[in-house]
């Protein structure tokens, strides 16, 4: 239950966690984040680098599309660019990962500007389509610039170094992966404080208001497709970090699609949508073989039924989960929330 | 001394003639009132003013410097002209607060990387905006208690007198109120009054305003400009402008006023 919510400063007012309560729990989560890897098998673990990865570019496309109004089908297509950019550094020079990751991120964000040029003059579908042809014209890039991508063969990579360590292992990725996720949603939660994240949700509410009210257009738009890409291009560098081995098939169109449906099932303009659609669209498929799995003991014949049926059940839960909950992921943690308000009290 | 000053403005879309060398003046610290019938083209002439329509004719001064088209809207804002809409224009994903915050946006200089850290200047200047939102705009307007609700959950008046805030927050010195009434019942106009009036007085800022209500217009106008089919009419004092045959034709349809105060009273003695 809360009390005692009175502010005495403007800072104390503005924070993000604003009891004493938030940032217990808060302070559990990130200590079942640490723990995790020591006590999970490694099926679980590498599904845990799994969905790291995936908040970090669901957030990256959350910023594009859920905060700022722009429909992305770019976002496999940025991903591609900071994993190749990380294959080939580390492949090419002598750069240290988190120098070739953030250069990965730069990489992905100056494409994201050209991409996000169009933007200025068509949104909607029509910026959906002009991102769709973007993503095709990255995708004919990666495979057929052969001297620098190695074409439909792709790149292998060495593990990563830092001072002594290799970064070989799950264990040793989640110990990367996890960290900058956190590091990354609390950036995105600090933009959202900002005139900058301001301006991006005004654009996407009325950008015509927007504009007379001072709000350059252009530039905040590019603006949101570079820090979208940023995000995207990290993902994509960690990714290659991580399989260590980057081709032109590693990221389809269906990823975009993915990360699109993982905003929406989340919740658009919700940060903490964002990492809950990432880990929905990552664990539920999972989760549905799993079952199968625990089923076949009582039905010999479950996986034949049931392989064929996952995607469709999987499909069934999306469409469920839009037509039952509208705004996400998000608005379910909002209502649980809200009804511990002042528990053990009635509301 | 005029601070805005209009000058055989035109303006018009394929064959509609929205505006026809239109002149008025906006003296310094007024409270300056345009007038007229629907369509007549007063939004449109605020859209000009914002630099959101390109007029192919005419001139507009701000200041003594000409507003050339190449002065874009974002910059017009930054110059000190600030605007409400006559359909409310608030950002519904955002509150209250980061609605009138918003207002701030082009008197601030924080870049992306500070935001993403919010440390150093960018935490600073949130903290200054905050305190000089609070201060002097949410407690001038008496919306202290619904700062954190959602702007889509308020009341009509209430989101207007929010959308002024957001324009006080530019800091203007033009501040152009597109029918800041309409719609209002009684109570809330008479509160809007107050607060035009004592945006003029206290603040320095001058008002440009478009609005229906006459027995307001009447009340708290120092100058009136009377538009119609895109003409200026007539500008003046409050009085003169209320006994101008002209204008009581462009609203009336009539300029025998004998004839319509008789034709009144008759129907006044039948009902």
């Amino acid at each position: 239950m809360r009390i005692g919510d009175a502010k005495q400063s403007y800072e104390a007012d503005e924070a993000i966690w604003t009891s004493q309560t938030q940032k217990l729990w808060l302070g559990f989560f990130l200590l079942i984040l640490l723990v995790f890897p020591f006590v999970v098998d490694s099926y679980l673990l590498y599904l845990g680098c799994l969905v790291g990865i995936a908040v970090i570019s669901t957030t990256g496309l959350n910023i594009l599309t859920g905060f700022t109004g722009l429909i992305s089908l770019g976002q496999a297509g940025f991903m591609g660019v900071g994993a190749y950019t990380v294959a080939w550094l580390s492949i090419n020079t002598a750069l240290p990962f988190p120098v070739t990751l953030v250069l990965a991120g730069l990489m992905a964000a100056a494409v994201g500007i050209l991409v996000g040029l169009p933007s200025l003059r068509v949104k909607g579908l029509y910026l959906a389509i002009a991102t769709l042809a973007a993503s095709v014209f990255l995708h004919f890039i990666f495979a057929e610039w052969e001297s620098v991508t190695g074409g439909m063969g792709g790149l292998s990579l060495e593990p990563a170094h830092l001072f002594g360590l290799t970064f070989q292992s799950d264990f040793m990725m989640y110990f990367i992966i996890v960290p900058l996720a956190v590091l990354m949603v609390a950036g995105a939660r600090n933009v959202f404080r900002t005139r900058i994240g301001r301006a991006f949700i005004a654009i996407r509410d009325r950008d015509i208001s927007a504009e007379i009210l001072g709000i350059n257009l252009l530039r905040y738009k590019l603006m949101s497709f570079a820090l979208s890409s940023f995000y995207a291009g990290i993902a994509g560098g960690l990714f290659a970090y991580f399989y260590r081995v980057v081709t032109p098939e590693s990221f389809p169109l269906s990823m975009s699609i993915f990360y699109l449906a993982a905003v929406i099932v989340g919740g658009m303009g919700n940060l903490l949508g964002g990492i809950l659609g990432a880990a929905f669209m990552t664990l539920v498929p999972e989760a549905l073989k799993l079952l199968t799995a625990a089923l076949t003991p009582f039905y010999p014949n479950a996986p034949v039924f049931m392989s064929p049926m996952l995607e469709i059940i999987f499909g069934a839960l999306i469409v469920g989960f839009l037509i039952f909950e509208p705004h996400g992921l998000a608005e379910i943690w909002h209502r649980i929330r809200r009804f511990f308000r002042l528990w053990p009290f009635r509301n | 001394m005029s601070i805005l000053e209009i000058s055989n403005l035109s303006l018009s879309f394929g064959g509609v003639k929205a505006l026809q060398d239109v002149s008025f003046r906006v003296p310094e610290n007024t409270v300056t009132t345009i007038i007229g019938p629907n369509g007549a083209g007063k939004t449109s002439l605020f859209n000009c003013i914002s630099g959101f329509y390109k007029p192919q004719q005419g001139t507009i001064r701000y200041q003594g410097q000409p507003l050339p088209g190449s002065i874009k809207p974002p910059k017009r804002a930054a110059l000190g002209l600030a605007r409400t809409f006559q359909n409310i224009a608030l950002f519904r994903g955002m509150t209250v607060l980061d609605n009138i915050k918003l207002g701030a946006h082009v008197h601030m200089k924080s870049g992306l990387l500070s935001a993403l850290a919010y440390f150093g200047p960018a935490r600073r200047e949130e903290m200054a905006v905050r305190r000089d939102v609070e201060e002097r705009i949410i407690d001038f307007l008496e919306i202290d208690h619904i700062r954190r609700q959602p702007v889509a959950s308020l009341s009509y008046g209430l989101q207007k007198r929010v959308e002024l805030a957001r324009a006080l927050a530019m800091q203007p010195k033009v501040l152009m109120l597109d029918e800041p009434v309409a719609g209002m019942n009684r109570e809330e106009k008479e509160d809007m009054a107050r607060f035009i009036l004592d945006i003029r007085e206290e603040w320095g800022v001058t008002v440009l305003m478009v609005e229906h209500d006459m027995g307001m217009v009447m009340d708290i106008s120092d100058h009136i400009a009377v538009l119609n089919f895109g003409q200026v009419i007539t500008e003046g004092l409050p009085a003169d402008v209320q006994n101008n045959p002209e204008v009581i034709k462009a609203y009336l349809g009539n300029s025998d006023i004998e004839s319509l105060r008789k034709k009144l009273n008759a129907e006044g003695e039948a009902a």
